[in-house]
């Protein structure tokens, strides 16, 4: 068994918009995600969208400067995640083929392996 | 007895390569120790067999060496308590329970991961499966040898840690999966017969390497229409290949080749590799590619081509797999059944295609058929063109010799 980070991208603007009866179908796509994954989700979060983000890095005076924004300044934005252990990636892409986001356009879902420090 | 001993060692390598690799690949969960232990087998082979003699089974002797080699490696990694990365492996088979329990297939399957680039997949394959050094992977892809040797330790990492399973895939997933092993052959097979830079057309390695992954799929793999069809693809295709250069070095179109230089046998396995595939499952586009090359194969000129059956076949071809290129033959084999007029109308939608701006065949193409139609001076510029564009040096010769006839 390893861990693996789903991290879901998308462009907030798009999640912006979406109307609730499409908020409802997205839900249950997460919900049906949960269902298969079972105990193999260690946790997963929504996160507020990427404009709130606040960020904090070194200034050129040695001081630390917060930035209002996310770090990566881009059109899409990390906007949720989910922490699960599999076997092997095969095992991993099978899932993540259930979240939403892999279908729609402006979104996508990029899996990482934790680091296994034994 | 050294020219002997090398001959016996290269054509081991050939034959069991992939075999000894994927063997111990599953048993040690290490494809870096598997490609270090079976290189230094053969590197030992090539000491010992002078002198012991070139054993009764090759393969036995080869396999021994190197398993021996990679436990004296782990048992070394255990004592330092170094742990890596290792594949995912279903642990020890336990006889073949499937058709597709095979460790020449888990390896296959493994460097032709999508989860890899297709450069990557490509790249493995070559290294891993068919046994060519880095250097020659390298000279394969035009990088160099630090590149090469760089892009494989990367994509070895990511099967370790991302843990892309040595397995073959589950029967849901088996389609797809050999959609992407056949790229990848048919990607190292098109390298070999027209190699883009360089002084020779054709790569023969390349091309032999290409066709030994055929035919391994095809056994390993009987029933699948799509790898009979591809290997088909390849057959009839490099059956012309001491065809297609003149013994001046000169590229020859379809229309100058010497027909009685094609290979015979090829051509007709090719065509019952097609009639294999074609009665196991619907056309897919190497069938069709193939049905192609068939459709040449059995014409006895140039001029007795079946230039209709062609134009059909493409378009066939082009619903399946709608590329720029695909359209561009087709419009060519147009021009064929109905002259270079018809030619050109055919080629002139492709002209604002981007995929095609620089695509040297397709200038070529219409230099060739404004030649026919004697509209000299926009000829030559196609030509020019095409010049360009091209950097293999036969087939510059050829465009620079038209030209020149102009």
């Amino acid at each position: 068994m390893a861990k693996y980070m789903l991290l879901i991208f998308g462009d907030p603007k798009q999640w912006d918009a979406m109307t609730p009866e499409e908020w409802r179908a997205h839900d249950a796509a997460h919900a049906a995600f949960n269902a298969a994954a079972g105990s193999r989700v260690l946790r997963g979060e929504q996160l507020e969208s990427p404009p709130v983000a606040t960020t904090l890095r070194a200034g050129s005076d040695g001081g630390l400067v917060l930035t209002d924004g996310p770090f990566l300044e881009t059109k899409e934005g990390l906007g949720g995640y989910y922490l699960i252990q599999a076997d092997d990636l095969d095992e991993v892409t099978k899932l993540a083929a259930l979240l939403p986001e892999v279908r729609a356009a402006h979104s996508a879902v990029e899996i990482r392996p934790v680091v296994d420090h034994g | 007895m050294s020219a002997h001993v090398d001959a016996a060692v290269a054509l081991a390598h050939r034959r069991e390569w992939a075999q000894l690799l994927a063997v111990l690949a599953r048993t040690t969960g290490d494809l870096e120790l598997a490609e270090e232990c079976v290189q230094e087998a053969f590197a030992q082979a090539l000491v010992v067999w002078p002198v012991s003699g070139i054993p009764d089974r090759p393969g036995a002797w080869l396999t021994r060496v190197a398993r021996n080699r990679a436990l004296d490696e782990l048992r070394r990694r255990a004592a330092l308590r170094r742990r890596l990365p290792l594949l995912v492996t279903d642990g020890p088979v336990s006889g073949p329970d499937s058709a597709l329990d095979d460790d020449r297939l888990r390896l296959i399957f493994t460097c032709c991961h999508p989860a890899l680039s297709q450069e990557a997949q490509a790249a493995l394959t070559l290294r891993l499966v068919c046994g060519l050094s880095t250097g020659e992977v390298a000279r394969a892809f035009l990088v160099s040898e630090a590149t090469m040797a760089a892009r494989l330790t990367r994509a070895k990492k990511k099967i370790a840690t991302a843990r892309i399973p040595y397995r073959t895939p589950a029967p849901e997933s088996l389609g797809a999966r050999v959609s992407v092993v056949l790229e990848v052959v048919q990607l190292i097979f098109t390298t070999g017969h027209t190699a883009p830079a360089g002084p020779g057309l054709v790569r023969h390695d390349l091309l032999d390497r290409a066709l030994d992954l055929g035919r391994l799929l095809h056994l390993l793999m009987p029933t699948s229409a799509e790898v009979a069809a591809q290997l088909a693809l390849m057959l009839l295709t490099s059956a012309r290949a001491a065809a297609r250069v003149s013994s001046d070095g000169r590229l020859l179109l379809l229309s100058e080749q010497d027909r009685s230089l094609w290979n015979p046998s090829r051509i007709a396995q090719g065509v019952a590799l097609l009639d294999e595939a074609l009665r196991r499952g619907p056309a897919s586009r190497y069938a069709l590619q193939a049905a192609i090359a068939a459709t040449h194969a059995s014409a006895a000129s140039w001029e007795a081509t079946d230039w209709a059956e062609i134009v059909e076949l493409y378009s066939r071809l082009f619903v399946l797999w709608p590329s720029p290129v695909v359209a561009l033959n087709r419009a060519v084999a147009v021009g064929m059944r109905d002259g270079p007029a018809a030619g050109l109308a055919a080629l002139s939608p492709l002209l604002s295609e981007p995929a095609l701006a620089t695509y040297p065949y397709l200038s070529a193409a219409r230099a060739d058929f404004l030649r026919q139609l004697g509209r000299v001076s926009e000829a030559a510029s196609a030509y020019e063109e095409a010049l360009v564009l091209t950097s293999n040096d036969v087939e510059r010769r050829f465009l620079l010799e038209r030209l020149g006839a102009l």
